[in-house]
């Protein structure tokens, strides 16, 4: 195709709507965040900015208690659902993997959950996990009697195991039907000749399909690593961040030193601080994914 | 074949992980269902077996709930949004699908990244500018951003869809003497309507389903119906055969949409990670 300088500019003006929203939407308030989190910056004191305090914000970060909780409550809490939502996800990939015609209404089905509001999953499980009158409550307590006494939302560890179910209960499907078009893609002479040799279904899976897998695994991984360090909504709709402070993931603790307390150059820090963990996870995610692109 | 017990004994766990599966999917929305047409003294027991009412769907559009007015913030919100987003993405993902240039990995590298920046520190600078504006509590402050995390989706699912279609197709009319525009518009779009549906329908879905933006921006006339569900947490406790209802009015629109173009969309949503 020829090359004219119009053409040139054909595709500048196709992708300049986009560039701009996104320019506007994202990389203005990236840097304005940044820059604020130098400054001292209080709304209740001024809607104006205040003055530039160095690294105060930061080094405050450091000694604060509520902070460090927030880091490791996110840690928690992202490893139980990455972990959880994978195994899950490709245990429902295997169990579906087949076209027959149930699999495919099922897999219909594996929708729901992931299109659900992230806000109404929160206030749906609460009222599940209630101890006076939740189904889950009842059917937990029927199965594990020593268990009736446990108001699940009531004990730290419980509430951030419950909060992660919620996110695996929406992305555990997901992940399923990711899983499902990676088997469906993965070449069949390796399998049929393991089954030929006398391989069984396990030793099959373990050592063929898994490490097939493998790069599908890492790419989901991470992405679902991303989206758990950014989930909020069902901390304020399950838990409220508690009880205590056992809920409260950074990413809910920057919205309470900013929307609660109003301090903008504190809640920006701690923002940035979210910010370059995420920027790790979605550089390595990024990168995987321009590979794929090229190859 | 004869099935060896190896084979007898997997069949039998996949018919257990078949079950397990459909319980743990579809029974937290069963019980949404069933509550929502509760009245109040059974939607606070395990009951199965009950009266059924529809008083719940009324109420919630009555005094003090007042659904309607949310509802309808979230129907407007949801569809400018898809109408600036899906444009705009159409020909992005056109132009990093068909051109080769220098700045072309950056500039996608961009667009994708743009996605993982936290929506907290997006709204830290807006709630101030919209404070400034007086755009606080306003339909269009949360279109704004609703658009930071539609957009870049929307391109990279479109491109998606652009990649998959064979470039001859344009070439034969490149030759006849139609301009990039005109390909794009008679011969590109007709062919990757399902794409692009298929990025509405998501991008609807995300609008729609949005909470934190809608929390700290709004507070009255721009309250859409994720933050609402808030409103029935009251003094008294909260209003579960209300919230079930509510509930029902957040996720049916969007099981009956997603369902309809399923197909599609299970593609989209696996394409760019399978791929």
């Amino acid at each position: 195709m020829t090359s004219t300088k119009r053409e040139k500019n054909v595709k500048w003006v196709l992708m300049a709507p986009t560039l701009i929203i996104l320019i506007g939407t994202t990389l203005y308030p990236f840097i304005y965040s940044f820059i604020t989190s130098f400054r001292f910056w209080k709304l209740t004191r001024s809607p104006a900015p205040g003055g530039f305090i160095g690294f105060d914000n930061y080094i405050r970060a450091f000694g604060d208690a509520g902070f460090w909780n927030s880091v490791w409550v996110t840690i928690v809490f992202t490893v139980i659902s990455v972990v959880l939502s994978m195994v899950i996800g490709l245990a429902i990939a295997l169990i579906l993997e087949r076209a027959t015609k149930l699999n495919t209404f099922m897999k219909s089905l594996l929708i729901f959950p992931f299109a659900m509001a992230p806000a109404l999953k929160g206030y749906s499980w609460r009222f599940m996990l209630n101890p006076d009158y939740g189904i889950i409550d009842a059917m937990i307590d029927a199965v594990f009697p020593f268990m009736a006494d446990v108001v699940w939302l009531g004990e730290p560890y419980w509430a951030v195991f419950w909060l992660a179910m919620t996110e695996i209960w929406g992305w555990a499907p997901y992940i399923a039907l990711v899983f499902i078009g990676a088997l469906g893609a993965l070449p069949r002479e390796t399998l049929n000749a393991a089954k030929v040799d006398g391989a069984s279904t396990f030793q099959i899976f373990w050592y063929i399909t898994l490490p097939q897998l493998k790069p599908i695994i890492i790419m989901v991984g991470l992405l679902k690593t991303i989206f758990s360090v950014k989930m909020f909504d069902q901390v304020v709709t399950l838990t409220g961040g508690g009880p205590g402070r056992a809920t409260e993931t950074l990413n809910y603790y920057v919205y309470t030193q900013g929307f609660k307390f109003y301090d903008m150059g504190y809640a920006s820090a701690l923002a940035y601080i979210l910010v370059t963990t995420m920027f790790i996870f979605a550089f390595l995610y990024v990168r995987f994914l321009m590979k794929g692109e090229q190859g | 074949m004869a099935y060896t017990r190896d084979e007898q004994f997997w069949t039998g766990v996949r018919w257990l992980g078949f079950g397990a599966t459909f319980l743990f999917m579809v029974f937290p929305i069963f019980w949404m269902v069933i509550t929502s047409f509760k009245v109040a003294r059974d939607a606070y027991s395990t009951k199965v077996i009950f009266t059924p009412t529809l008083n719940n769907f009324i109420s919630i559009f009555q005094d003090p709930y007042n659904f309607g007015p949310l509802l309808f913030n979230s129907v407007v919100v949801s569809i400018l949004t898809v109408a600036i987003a899906i444009p705009a993405a159409t020909c992005a993902g056109y132009a990093f699908s068909r051109y080769q240039f220098k700045t072309k990995n950056a500039l996608m590298v961009a667009v994708l990244s743009s996605q993982f920046v936290p929506p907290v520190v997006v709204v830290l600078p807006f709630f101030t500018l919209f404070r400034t504006l007086h755009l606080l509590d306003t339909r269009i402050a949360l279109v704004i951003l609703n658009l930071s995390f539609v957009l870049p989706f929307a391109v990279w699912m479109i491109k998606g869809f652009v990649d998959a279609l064979p470039e001859d197709i344009e070439s034969a009319a490149v030759v006849d003497g139609c301009n990039r525009f005109q390909v794009l518009r008679h011969i590109t779009l007709p062919l990757i309507m399902p794409g692009v549906v298929t990025s509405a329908v998501f991008g609807f879905i995300q609008s729609w389903n949005e909470f934190l933006f809608a929390l700290i921006l709004t507070n009255r006339k721009a309250v859409t119906l994720t933050v609402g569900l808030m409103g029935l947490h009251t003094d008294k406790g909260i209003l579960w055969e209300h919230m079930a209802a509510a509930g029902m009015l957040i996720m049916v629109p969007i099981f009956i949409l997603s369902f309809t173009i399923r197909e599609y969309f299970i593609e989209g949503l696996t394409m760019g990670a399978v791929k």
